[in-house]
């Protein structure tokens, strides 16, 4: 059974009085927007080496955040107080630090229309991991852990870490929103060592946005298949420590949606956020070939290419009702046909491009953060009749079938990106002829995407994601997902790390 | 009703029914940020953790952290680690809890930031901006003024104190259409200490050398890697060499076959790597204080003394960062590391462009970005440059050249370095916000590897 309703705890708190004192200082003040969250999140981990409980903690932050804009100039304050006092200090604050950056602001924040929103929304998930004992945890992940080291493994790290946040938004317009979202990323990676080195070989079980149910449930259940997987990783790991290092070339390759995902997270994900594009993290996290001038013309993939911005699919680490600006979510398109299409937005930068709404993508990681545009949960789409996976190796005459995600980097213009991953597989006419091991695919990202051939059918499509994408100064952590299918890409560089390692 | 921090913690131990630690984290911060020529963002907040350590059984810990308590919730917090405590699993790292002394100054106040820390920055940053505007270039950036105040107390009798102010400036500079980028940034414990017009000028003078773009391939190059480089470089390495991972081979600084790599001879220079709670303009906290444990720091260990400690020591790697239980499990010393690094090589001399002038055919970097770790036992990291890359020729820059993804591993590369500048105080551009206490010199290394050509610019 799912949830419905807000936790009491947080519904209890002096939500609309904090709203009322905050914003009607902020209107005497002169601000022209304001708008209060008040957040809690709550992040919990437990870390076990060896099966031994190696640390741990549970940690709540709550806040509220006033933002304002005054006289065109953005500013913000936040305070771990939950009172009205507290709330119209920091609105006087905000609008104290709106006056000090006047002067050096140029470009007049307005911001997109939105409609007035109430409600509430709470994600989808059936057991809270915080209403878990924490023994019951760790005994799970200690039970897996023994189960792994006594199938011959030399070390096994476990960790689990599960995320409540709550939040309450109001703005000077009358939206007023209440939410709270649950995720959980379990991982258990194991290690082989002998005299001839090491290898290690992790769970793929991608975190997501659901609850315990999620660790103790089963395949059979819709969640994941641990016990499959647990029962295979002694031996892959062996095999893999075990096999030939892989002759660097130009390769067709078939990619698992457990390594594809990340390569979406970068190449797409991050190079259709607007903010990006037009410059506003380019002192960071960097900025994007894809800008605006290209809509609609930039051929970024094969015609094969369909990829969406959701922020509601059911589990997704990025899904919500309302985003951190009190705007209403859904989806969109962002490559149609292997054209760029469309951006992720909030409401700024879509009033400052002409775009008639934002398309909900502003958050904040916490109250002690201003939202920045963060990404929504970016996807590739199936094939409608796509083929299985096993389908399209079997058209595979000489490639690598790629699976898990390792090691990630990708230039600051979304150009020039090198992925490894947990396991790769020789494909010899069709079929798979044992792992190899060393291996990177280093690739322009449009020259990857314009090498999709074949894109699997919804029978391969996996949701995956990632808990910590950072962005922003000061730095903010967001969890997104990214569904994707089983896909081929032909003649992609192929790099012996080994190799790129030797002096 | 709100408290001090230090009576927060005495509250916290005096619910306590076992063995504890509190640990109360207070943080004040101001920041601004720009992007083409604009304020784009600002804030000015504050905040406030506690953390309660409680002990169980001897080896069952609770670590529970919560902001916004006040003296009305402080023992609901104590009795939610106690129980965590009573429910967990025998802890691997547990040891006794380390014993006193009480600082003098564990009931002062914590400082705050205003927006007044921000005034004389926002000044020389709207003159920067001017001129950026008059020269048709763009300025992006941020700056930051941070004060993170911690409160160790612990039912040992153990109080300690410490505050630890940190400011950084990154300008990024852009013209011709975006073509041009370049970058500069600096670390100090106030902004005010910072030279912003210095940056601007740096950034200017940077993207008047791109005037000229030469054509180059991939391959390995003889470059100049700047101190900002180095450091991020170093800080991998840094976070790369817990004794645990290395004595299971598990890391670049495990042998194969068992055993650390402490003794060994890593570079052919006398280079010292090491870390400093006293270095000067880079203070950190002078004991362990932890609100987890990790490879690097066991919340058993909270009040340990941390001191300076040579990871690397003529070439040799002398040590490896550890908790007590990790020291042990390695049989090698218990060494704490400060959360500071700092490069030394016998004989460097100069900046980096010193060591221009001496190199006939090479490289020059300005900054590293987006570092992964692709193999951890020769610790292969990749990544890209970034804001500027430089052909030297006859000790001069003619020009710049595309940006270029790297594979290396900086404990390979220490083997590697033909020249080095003096060190100095510099912020990592990728670790800079982990890390900005460094000080490191340029160096000059053989065959960087480009692993291929980035468009990006």
């Amino acid at each position: 059974m799912t949830r419905d309703r807000v936790d009491d705890d947080f519904r209890d708190l002096p939500l609309t009085r904090l709203a009322d004192a905050a914003l009607q200082r902020a209107r005497e003040l002169g601000a022209e927007h304001a708008d209060l969250r008040v957040e809690r999140v709550r992040s919990a981990s437990l870390r076990l080496s060896d099966a031994r409980v190696a640390g741990g903690g549970d940690s709540t932050d709550s806040g509220l955040a006033v933002r304002v804009v005054v006289d065109g100039a953005w500013g913000f304050s936040a305070s771990a107080d939950l009172t009205t006092e507290a709330a119209q200090a920091a609105a006087s604050r905000a609008v104290e630090m709106a006056r000090v950056s006047r002067p050096l602001s140029t470009e007049r924040v307005e911001l997109a229309p939105e409609p007035v929103h109430t409600g509430e929304w709470v994600s989808s998930y059936a057991l809270d991991p915080f209403d878990v004992p924490d023994a019951d945890k760790a005994e799970v992940f200690t039970t897996w852990s023994r189960q792994l080291l006594d199938a011959g493994l030399n070390h096994v790290d476990a960790s689990f870490d599960w995320v409540k946040e709550q939040k309450f938004y109001a703005d000077l317009a009358g939206t007023a929103t209440t939410q709270q979202r649950v995720r959980v990323q379990p991982v258990l990676t194991g290690v082989v060592v002998t005299g001839d080195g090491m290898e290690t070989m992790r769970t793929l079980a991608p975190p997501v946005g659901r609850g315990w149910e999620y660790v103790v449930g089963t395949s059979a259940d819709g969640a994941w298949g641990w016990a499959e997987e647990l029962e295979a990783l002694p031996g892959l790991a062996v095999e893999k420590l075990k096999a030939p290092s892989v002759e660097a070339g130009r390769y067709d390759l078939v990619i698992d949606p457990s390594n594809l995902f990340l390569t979406i997270h970068e190449s797409i994900g991050h190079a259709t956020e607007l903010d990006r594009a037009l410059g506003y993290e380019a002192a960071y996290a960097g900025m994007s070939f894809a800008t605006p001038d290209k809509l609609n013309t930039l051929k970024y993939g094969t015609p094969l290419m369909h990829v969406t911005g959701d922020r509601d699919i059911e589990h997704g680490l990025a899904s919500i009702g309302w985003d951190d600006e009190g705007v209403a979510t859904g989806s969109w398109d962002i490559v149609r046909d292997g054209t760029l299409v469309g951006y992720q937005l909030d409401r700024r930068i879509a009033q400052l491009t002409g775009a008639e709404r934002s398309n909900g993508c502003a958050f904040a990681d916490s109250s002690s953060h201003v939202p920045i545009q963060r990404m929504a949960n970016v996807s590739l789409q199936p094939a409608a009749n796509g083929p299985s996976t096993e389908e399209i190796i079997a058209g595979v005459e000489r490639g690598i079938y790629v699976i898990g995600d390792k090691s990630w980097s990708i230039d600051m213009q979304r150009y020039n990106f090198q992925f490894t991953g947990q396991r790769f597989y020789k494909i010899e006419n069709g079929r798979l002829a044992g792992m190899v091991k060393d291996l990177a695919y280093q690739a322009t990202t449009t020259d990857f995407w314009g090498s999709m051939a074949v894109v699997g059918g919804p029978q391969t499509w996996v949701l995956g994601g990632a808990f910590n994408c950072g962005k922003g100064q000061p730095g903010q952590v967001a969890a997104v997902s990214h569904g994707c299918p089983s896909a081929l890409f032909t003649d992609v560089r192929v790099l012996n790390t080994n190799e790129e390692g030797a002096a | 009703m709100s408290a001090h921090p230090h009576e927060l913690a005495e509250r916290a131990l005096a619910a306590a029914t076992g063995p504890c630690v509190a640990l109360v984290s207070n943080r004040s911060e101001a920041n601004l940020r720009w992007a083409a020529n604009t304020l784009t963002t600002n804030g000015l907040t504050s905040s406030q953790d506690v953390t309660v350590i409680a002990v169980h059984g001897g080896d069952q810990v609770g670590v529970v952290s919560r902001s916004g308590v006040d003296v009305d919730s402080i023992a609901a917090l104590v009795a939610d680690a106690e129980a965590a405590a009573r429910a967990s699993a025998p802890a691997e790292d547990a040891a006794e809890l380390v014993p006193g002394p009480a600082d003098d100054a564990f009931g002062e106040a914590p400082g705050e930031v205003t927006a007044g820390d921000l005034a004389a920055l926002a000044q020389s940053l709207g003159s920067a901006l001017e001129d950026a505007r008059s020269g048709d270039r763009e300025l992006f950036g941020y700056a930051e003024q941070t004060l993170h105040t911690t409160y160790l107390a612990s039912s040992t009798g153990l109080r300690a104190r410490y505050a630890l102010p940190a400011a950084t400036v990154q300008l990024n500079g852009k013209s011709h259409q975006r073509s041009r980028s370049a970058w500069a940034g600096a670390a100090a414990q106030a902004l005010d200490a910072v030279d912003v017009a210095a940056l601007a000028a740096e950034v200017t003078d940077r993207l008047g050398w791109q005037a000229r773009r030469l054509d180059a391939e991939a391959g390995r190059y003889e470059t100049i890697l700047p101190p900002s480089a180095v450091a991020d470089l170093m800080a991998y390495t840094l976070w790369s060499s817990d004794a645990r991972s290395a004595h299971e081979g598990r890391s670049v600084f495990g042998r194969k076959g068992g055993g650390t790599r402490v003794g060994d001879q890593l570079s052919g220079q006398h280079l010292r790597l090491f870390s400093d709670p006293t270095a000067a303009g880079m203070q950190t906290a002078p004991v362990v204080m932890v609100g987890g444990s990790s490879p690097f720091g066991s919340v058993f260990d909270n009040g340990l003394p941390v001191t300076r400690q040579s990871w690397i020591e003529d070439g040799v790697l002398r040590a490896l960062p550890t908790t007590r239980h990790s020291a042990g499990l390695a049989g090698i010393a218990d060494t704490q590391a400060a959360d500071n690094l700092v490069m030394e090589v016998d004989g460097g001399r100069g900046s980096a462009m010193d060591l221009v002038a001496d190199l006939d055919d090479g490289l020059l970097l300005t900054c590293l970005w987006y570092i992964r770790e692709v193999d951890p036992q020769t610790l292969l990291l990749t990544g890209l440059t970034r804001d500027g890359v430089y052909k030297v020729e006859g000790g001069e820059v003619i020009g710049a050249v595309t940006n270029f993804r790297f594979n290396e591993s900086p404990v390979d590369l220490l083997d590697r370095i033909v020249a080095a500048g003096t060190t100095v105080p510099t912020l990592g551009r990728e670790f800079g916000d982990y890390l900005p206490r460094t000080a490191m010199p340029a160096l000059r290394v053989r065959g960087f590897n480009c692993s291929s050509v980035s468009q990006a610019s």
